[in-house]
């Protein structure tokens, strides 16, 4: 729960959930694409979000050099037809970093996201399932954590270690930002787990974990799925801000470290708008992206709310 | 209602218990030495003097106790009010650095955070069923909730700050004013405070609405809703059930949005060079003045439990099952 996964807590632990078991139709499969095709939003987001990642996957090769940080040549010079987006007081080139930093932004959300994803996953199904004192004491610590302002102990840890890396950064963030997502699917498997289906798997002697994974978990597949998609969208937002107080990676560039430089070398009072405004719009570009995805994707799975 | 706030309270204090032990152990269990970086910062050429330094330090942190001895002075020193004394501004004790800078962060964060969940809530709800409204409200606010909050605080400061010219672009007041009880201070300071706050509250706004907006949809779809409908009651009516219960959530959402909260106004103070705690953590992380950082990080913790206190104070006022003590386990 962190920067921002905003709509987060309000959408993720909304009702708003999709469909519950029960209601599902003869082929599953080909109902959610029949509707995923016809909704705008979700293609919209969706596209959005492969071109960029396809800009941070395919631009660094076909850039000349590897080093985004390279000096190319006239300094603080507004875009034109060689730097399609200028170049910093140092002479680097603006889209260079740019590309390189969707990349690293990328990364940061995939690692963040998924560990997050797979840490609230393990905790809110065992507390949901279990129950009992178990499940006290794994909401007791959800809540602490929940409570502590991730980005505060983010800032302290990252402040003490020498080397940062990317990988490093997503590791840490995903540590700490699956709470919120821990408690919501507690809830989900609260309701889940007296359904008959899994009464059935009980009586035929299933343990904890096929339970879950076989009977639970692909009945709540498309929040979960959902769920990824916030923590993923969070975790990028949380690792800008640390780029920007200069807690990010140590070698390479992101898109938070451009808007660090830009704003350390106060390219805002030279008017260089063209070093910070990439940076930011490759971020909202991302993670609203994703979120607009989201909201597609739950009109897809929950027939409540698809637009009469 | 008892048992309600038994658990929160004992939640409070194991958060406030892990979040001292987790500032007490970081510096001890980090790869990394810190006194290694300081007295590398400090450029001492000769190894005596090197070696004079690090024993300072050292003695200074309390490495060259026991562990466990340390983590009770650590706990001693805290409750007696003691955080250290600073690096940066060196002989200041570390409380007093931040007690300065606190009335510029509450000063932000408070007028942001209340006005934002009033208005976002307004609007969500309005917009809710209401096509061109939600039609708008919907992109704007997500666009706003994927913004990172220096990024719309340096647009911000760009087009009303820099090419409009309305407001200054950084600092808490002008450098040529005396702070004080004068209307001349507190105009100025009100100017330099537009902008941060302004980012702060456009960033917030639109998780609200679409937050408000999401509930109430579902709150209108719900049984109870087309049960008053079928007995033909007023749609206005089913539209004040709708909110209460879609606000309730929102409160919940204000607790859990807070540490979040705070992490926006800390990068936004810094685009700002607003003087309160985010740009004391700035400049503590440049300096490596670790007394200082952690005496920030104990504050923040201190500020965002206190302010999910009063939450559950406010959600005990709107929900009515918590006050008739029928609030199950969940919290």
């Amino acid at each position: 729960m962190s920067t921002r996964p905003d709509p987060a807590p309000e959408t993720a632990a909304a009702p708003a959930a999709p469909s519950a078991p029960g209601a599902a139709p003869a082929k599953p499969g080909s109902e959610w694409l029949h509707y995923a095709v016809r909704n705008p939003k979700l293609i919209i987001g969706f596209s959005l979000v492969v071109v960029l990642l396809a800009i941070g996957l395919l631009g660094p090769p076909l850039l000349d050099n590897g080093n985004p940080n390279e000096y190319v040549g006239p300094q603080a010079s507004a875009p034109d037809g060689t730097y399609w987006m200028g170049t910093t007081t140092f002479g680097q080139d603006v889209y260079a970093q740019f590309v390189h930093g969707l990349r690293s932004t990328f990364l940061v959300g995939v690692v963040g996201g998924a560990i997050a994803a797979v840490i609230a996953m393990l905790v809110g199904f065992l507390a949901g399932y279990r129950g009992g004192v178990l499940d006290e004491v794994l909401s007791m610590l959800t809540n602490v954590v929940l409570v502590i302002p991730t980005l505060a102990v983010l800032l302290i840890i990252n402040a003490y270690m020498g080397v940062r890396s990317v990988a490093v950064q997503g590791l840490f963030i995903g540590l700490t930002s699956w709470p919120w997502a821990a408690r919501a699917i507690r809830a989900q498997t609260f309701s889940l787990r007296t359904r008959e289906f899994v009464d059935l798997a009980r009586l035929s002697g299933s343990g904890t974990w096929r339970i879950v994974f076989r009977e639970i978990a692909p009945n709540m597949s498309s929040y979960l799925f959902m769920m990824f998609i916030l923590l993923f969208g969070g975790a990028i937002l949380i690792a800008s801000s640390l780029d920007f107080i200069g807690l990010g990676p140590t070698e390479g560039v992101s898109l938070g470290l451009m808007l660090q430089s830009a704003q350390q070398w106060s390219a805002l009072q030279l008017g260089m708008w063209w070093w910070f405004i990439p940076p930011g719009a490759g971020i909202t570009a991302i993670v609203g992206a994703l979120y607009i995805a989201n909201v597609g994707l739950d009109e897809v799975f929950n027939p409540k709310l698809r637009e009469s | 209602m008892r048992r309600y706030f038994a658990r929160k309270l004992l939640v409070y204090a194991l958060t406030f218990v892990v979040a001292v032990t987790v500032n007490w152990m970081i510096p001890r269990f980090m790869p990394g030495d810190p006194v290694a970086a300081m007295v590398a910062r400090a450029r001492v050429s000769q190894p005596e003097a090197a070696e004079a330094m690090r024993s300072y330090y050292n003695n200074l942190f309390g490495f060259d106790e026991p562990l466990w001895q340390q983590y009770l002075h650590f706990w001693g020193a805290l409750l007696q009010g003691d955080f250290g004394i600073s690096i940066w501004v060196f002989p200041t004790p570390v409380g007093d650095v931040l007690l300065d800078a606190l009335p510029y962060t509450l000063g932000l964060m408070i007028p942001s955070v209340l006005l934002s969940w009033f208005v976002g809530n307004w609007i969500g709800a309005l917009s809710a069923r209401r096509k061109v409204l939600d039609n708008t409200v919907l992109p704007v606010g997500y666009l706003l909730t994927a913004m990172p909050y220096m990024w719309i605080a340096v647009i911000l400061a760009w087009g009303l700050g820099g090419k409009a010219g309305w407001f200054p672009l950084s600092g808490g007041y002008s450098l040529d004013i005396q702070p004080g009880w004068t209307a001349d201070f507190a105009l100025d300071a009100l100017s330099h405070w537009v902008l941060p706050f302004l980012s702060l509250f456009l960033v917030a706004l639109g998780g609200w609405a679409i937050g408000m907006r999401n509930m109430i949809i579902y709150e209108l779809e719900s049984d109870y809703s087309s049960y008053l409908s079928a007995l033909g009651a007023p749609q206005r009516l089913i539209r004040r059930y709708a909110f209460r219960n879609a606000v309730l959530p929102q409160v919940t959402g204000l607790a859990l949005q807070l540490g979040v909260l705070v992490a926006g106004a800390l990068v936004t103070e810094i685009v700002f060079a607003y003087p309160g705690l985010g740009s004391l953590i700035l400049a503590s992380i440049q300096n490596q003045d670790f007394f200082l950082l952690q005496g920030a990080f104990l504050f923040i913790v201190i500020g965002v439990l206190i302010a999910n206190f009063l939450i559950d104070l406010v959600y005990v006022v709107v929900d009515p099952r918590t006050r008739t003590g029928m609030a199950g386990g969940t919290s």
